[in-house]
Parts: structure tokens; sequence; C-alpha cells
């Protein structure tokens, strides 16, 4: 069975990922790789990392046993809370990780790309917290459906600039911080928020959220049949993955189906990798369309295309009308008002439970991967 | 003498054509043709607006290169793109296309030395030259790798940054393409005698007489695309690269006054 990437060193999966960046940040990928590769295997570094994951983010998360809707539904249901870490996303263990990893590369700034706001909150999170400067490229659109995200990080003390280029969106907020990235590689450290980019991006933001994996399996009380999350580049489905790549159960990424990158895209390159991409005949990328900011972006981390092409995880879409059900659902079941990226993942578990997908019976673990405070003025334009 | 080498992004209006012949009118020794890429993340702000007019107008890569078949250019033209329109139809395809148009050469900025193995190989099996781009900060023996694989030019990029306007040219222009002249020096090969050609940030007469005498010619394009954005006819465009083209000759005059320096194209289209 193919597990997870063990050795990074040509920053490949299968025949995914790769460095397709400009020659003038060929160096400075390759010093992060290195930096990264030497802070991963010193146990000063995880030490550090471990202590502020657990006394400021408030690591380990819970496994919360879903009683409600497990009844209702024949399932049983395991929801990994990380909705209640610091910041309100899974984005901070990745954010906290990269902002130690900048500090140790004596990085004065960073640089961060977002689409709903959550990796930017997180990036502006951390950067308080280290002393760095931070400066958020943020879509226009994606400013004005997610306000309080931009409020929180302009009070945590980022710069958030808007991106007012193509669809305004995560990927064009994505080629400004590349482009400021190029304009400033000495002083500033791109912190990208999820497991796509090039190399060594994908593997590092990878291990840097295994935690999340890494704690549900040790929570669980036994190896689920089906470990589900929701996909947008695929950040905590990827930490998520890690946990249980070496175990029988299914892996399943749950994309929106206005940006189902694995569903409807083809391979191509775009933000430094090559991944699955929506796109046109020639080549140009396509505009993602999802009620979820964050999970509005055409492409996918390249390890996803890679487990999806060999067959160690399945990707399936929801459309944005099961998506609001599912945070109603959720909500009124157990009390846990989610954000819309991750109600993707819970929308499928509604959708499927008790049909072939997912039988009766079937042991489902689903990581939550953020609390959806932000979206409760999108929730009320839907009425 | 030094090389001019405008660029234009292909389809940005109408008759965008007429632009490309202004060029060649006004003494290009080449032209870069920007084959617009919805996500062109090594371009500033002007080149971004460009692309998106052109592909806002419909313009696909079929109906560029269909328009410029049938166009009377006799100068060299190199296709400016990146890796997915290259990697969309296969590497392949893709140069085979170019060839059939009468293009020469192709510029892929985001396809650093490490990526570019199977692009160079269907580049060179259809006679079109894949040049590779050196940074201020690419290491020696990087720096002389990519000397040894480039083929048509050297692009050196002028500083750390995107394409677009400036006030002034990085210093690190100079230092770049004097780095780039030592490797080529080392060698006795064909890639000692490519040219090597300034871009990035490169804005006006005065800015590229003076990397023309960084390198061997220079290419401009944001400069010229603003205008065209802002409305410039052909014969405005025709003016401002005439203009050019004088400057980087007053520099190359002034130069062999010094040391007789040659660097020409070889070879002309069709």
């Amino acid at each position: 069975m193919p597990t997870l990437m063990t050795t990074p060193a040509a920053g490949r999966f299968g025949g995914f990922g790769g460095r397709f960046v400009p020659e003038s940040l060929v160096p400075a990928c390759d010093a992060l790789a290195a930096a990264f590769s030497g802070a991963w295997a010193d146990p000063a570094f995880r030490a550090e990392l471990g202590d502020l994951l657990a006394v400021y983010a408030g690591r380990p998360t819970p496994l919360t046993p879903a009683r409600n809707l497990s009844a209702a539904l024949g399932v049983e249901l395991l929801l990994k809370r990380e909705d209640l870490a610091h910041t309100g996303s899974h984005k901070i263990n990745n954010v906290l990780g990269q902002a130690l990893l900048a500090r140790r590369m004596g990085k004065r700034r960073i640089l961060a790309e977002t689409g709903a706001g959550q990796h930017g909150v997180a990036a502006a999170t951390a950067a308080a917290l280290l002393g760095l400067e931070a400066t958020v490229f943020m879509g226009e659109r994606d400013i004005e459906r997610q306000q309080l995200n931009v409020l929180r990080m302009t009070t945590l003390g980022a710069t958030v600039v808007p991106v007012t280029t193509g669809s305004r969106t995560l990927k064009d907020a994505t080629n400004e911080a590349m482009r400021a990235w190029v304009a400033d590689v000495d002083d500033a450290h791109f912190l990208l928020g999820s497991v796509g980019g090039p190399h060594p991006y994908p593997w590092m933001v990878r291990e840097l959220q295994r935690v999340i994996g890494d704690e549900a399996r040790s929570q669980s009380p036994y190896v689920p049949d089906v470990v589900v999350a929701c996909v947008g580049g695929g950040s905590n489905a990827a930490g998520t993955f890690a946990g249980f790549a070496d175990t029988p159960a299914r892996l399943v990424g749950v994309e929106a189906a206005g940006g189902a990158a694995m569903s409807s895209g083809r391979p191509g390159v775009v933000h430094g990798a090559r991944s699955m991409v929506l796109q046109d005949a020639d080549g140009q990328v396509a505009e993602a369309a999802s009620i979820a900011a964050g999970l509005d972006y055409p492409g996918i981390g390249p390890e996803h295309a890679f487990l999806g092409s060999v067959g160690r995880a399945e990707y399936h879409c929801v459309k944005d009308d099961e998506v609001v059900a599912a945070v109603r659902r959720l909500a009124r079941a157990e009390g846990i008002i989610c954000a819309l990226e991750s109600a993707h993942a819970v929308a499928w578990v509604l959708r499927e439970a008790g049909g072939p997908l997912l039988p009766t019976g079937s042991r489902v673990l689903l990581t939550l991967s953020g609390r959806g405070d932000k979206d409760m003025a999108t929730l009320g334009e839907v009425a | 003498m030094k090389l001019l080498v405008p660029y234009l992004t292909a389809g940005v209006t109408e008759n965008w054509i007429d632009y490309l012949l202004a060029m060649q009118a006004a003494g290009a020794d080449a032209v870069e043709i920007g084959l617009p890429f919805s996500d062109p993340m090594l371009d500033g702000v002007t080149i971004q607006q460009a692309s998106d007019q052109a592909l806002a107008r419909g313009v696909t890569i079929d109906s560029i290169l269909a328009e410029i078949k049938g166009v009377p250019v006799r100068v060299p033209l190199i296709a400016f793109t990146y890796a997915n329109l290259v990697f969309r139809p296969g590497a392949d395809e893709f140069c085979r296309r170019l060839a059939e148009a009468g293009f020469r050469g192709l510029i892929v900025p985001d396809l650093p030395l490490d990526e570019a193995a199977s692009v160079e190989a269907a580049a060179a099996s259809h006679g079109i030259e894949l040049t590779l781009l050196v940074a201020p900060v690419t290491p020696d023996d990087r720096l002389a790798e990519i000397v040894a694989r480039s083929r048509g030019y050297i692009y050196a990029v002028s500083r750390m940054g995107t394409t677009g306007e400036r006030d002034a040219l990085a210093s690190s222009a100079a230092t770049l393409a004097a780095r780039i002249k030592a490797a080529q020096a080392a060698r006795i090969d064909a890639a000692s005698a490519l040219p090597v050609l300034v871009g990035f940030g490169v804005s006006g007469p005065a800015q590229a007489a003076e990397a023309g005498r960084a390198g061997d010619g220079v290419v401009i394009g944001s400069a010229l695309m603003r205008r065209v954005l802002d409305g410039a006819t052909p014969a405005d465009l025709e003016a401002e690269v005439r203009a050019l083209r004088a400057a980087l000759d007053r520099a190359d005059q002034e130069a062999t006054a010094d040391h007789a320096s040659h660097a020409e194209i070889s070879g002309h289209r069709g």
C-alpha cells in the first residue's frame, strides 16, 4: 500500500510536485528545504514547537464523539476538533512551525496568502507572538465576504494587501504573495498556508500538520474504517491522512463542487508545483466558485494528486447547498458551528451514510478543520 | 551592435499585429511575443493587465499562432509564456505548433533548470531555441550550467522582482551580465558566443543604453506595453522603439571606441 512520501529530496510525489518557480526563487527554496530538514531533525526545535502547540495553541485538540448524529445516521462519527485550536482552525499548527523556522533562518518578515482569512489570521498571530512583521495578501472579493478575519488580522498588527487582479480570490492572492517574495527574498519568508507550492512546501506543511493525524490516531479507540477531511489546497486532510496512511483506513478528501481539482481538473503547473488543476484546453487556470472562500481554489496539493492517482485516497465533492445544510445540521445536533470549509466533510458523511460509500455501522473519523464564526454573515444571506 | 528585443503581449488589442510590425520597422532585432497566461506570477502589473486584456478578448494559443502565421515578419520571434501553457498540450506538441507558426525561440520563466529537461528536448527536436534565465542570486555553479544549456540567448534577469518599469536600472544588472560573460569566456563551444540579453524593469532609452552596455542587448516589455494599454497607436510605438534603437546604437558606438563587440543573431525567419 503506498504511504506518504518519506524521502523528500526531489520534492516529487510520483509524477506530481516539483519546483516550477522563477530562477530568482530557486536558491530561496533550496535554503528553505535545508533549513526545514535541519530544524525537523533538531530535538530543540521540535521541543520548542511542541511547547507552543501545547501551551499556546491548545493542543492536543479533543476527539469528540458526535453521539446524536451518529445515532441518527447509523454510523459511528468521531470529530477531530481543530475548530478548538487557537485562532479557530488547524492553520495555527503550520504557522507556528513556519514562523519559528523563519526566525531560525534570520528572516525579519513573513508574507502570506489567504482565502477565507483563517491562514492570514493564523500567520498574523504567529508573527505577533514571535516578533515578525506580517503582510497578508487577500483577494478583494474575499475581503468583502470575510470582513471579520480582516479585522482580526489588522488588530494583530498585520498589513492586509487587497489583491485586485484576476478572480480576486485565493489564487490571485497566492500569485501576489509570490511576486512579493521574489522582490524581498533575503528578508522575507513566504509563509504558505497549504500543501501546495514548490518543494519544500508540500512536504513541510504536511509534516507540520501531521500533528492532527498523529493525535487522532492515538486518541481514537480503534482504527476507523474511513478518515475524512475537506480539501481545498488540502493541508488539514494531508495532516490527518498522515496519521492513518499506514493503516487500512480509507482516506476520503471532500472538495467543493465548484473547486474540484481532483474530480474535474487535469494535470498542470500552477503556483510552483505540478498537480491537478482546473483549467481550459489551452492551460488557462479556471476560476473556482465555492461558498467557502477557503476552498475557492482551482488546484490541490501535489501529494493529494499522487494519493488519488494511485488509489490510496479517494476524492469526492459536495455542493454549496449541501454544505450550508451540513453546518446547520451539525450545529443543531451537536452544538458545534463549524466553518463552511469543514462542513464539506460533514456534508459528505450526511449524504453517504447508509449508502455504498459509507455503509451503516461504519466507523468514521472526520477532521473538523475550523470554526464557523467567520461565516455567520454568509449563512445569513443564504437563509 | 547591441540587440534590441521589444516585448509584445499577443492579442492585447485587435490590431496587435500592427504593433509587431511597428517594432520590426523601428529596428528591433527580435521580438518577444508574450502568450498570455491567466496567472503570470513573474509579471508586474502592466503585463498582468495586458494579459488579462488579451484573454478577456477571447484569444487562444491557436488564434494567436494563426494570426502570426500570415504576417510578413523578418525578425526572429521568441515566445514568452508560462509552464502550464507548454505542458497542457505537451511540450512536444507545443513546440511543434510554435515552429509551425514560425517562432525561433521560447522563454518559460517558471521553468528552472531542474525542471527543464523535457522541454529542452522537445524544443530541440522542433528547432526551437529554449532560452534559460539567470537571476542575480543564481550561484556560480548553477550559472555555469545555465550558460551551457541555454539556447539562442542567455537571459539576465536584471533585478530581484517582477517585470515592470522602475526609476533606475538595478546595479545587479551589470554585475550579473559580467558574471555571465566570465562564465562564457571559460568555454570554447557555441555557448561562449550566445548574446546576453538584460531584461526585467528596463525603462526608457537611458536605461536601455545602460543595460545594453552591461550585456549584448536588452529586452523591453512593460515600458512599451504601458504605452499600448494607454492607447498608443502603432506609429506612436514605432517612435518609442526608434528612440530605444538610437540610444542603444549610441551606447554601442561609445563602447566600440574601447573594444569591438559583435553580437549578432544568425539567420532569419522564413
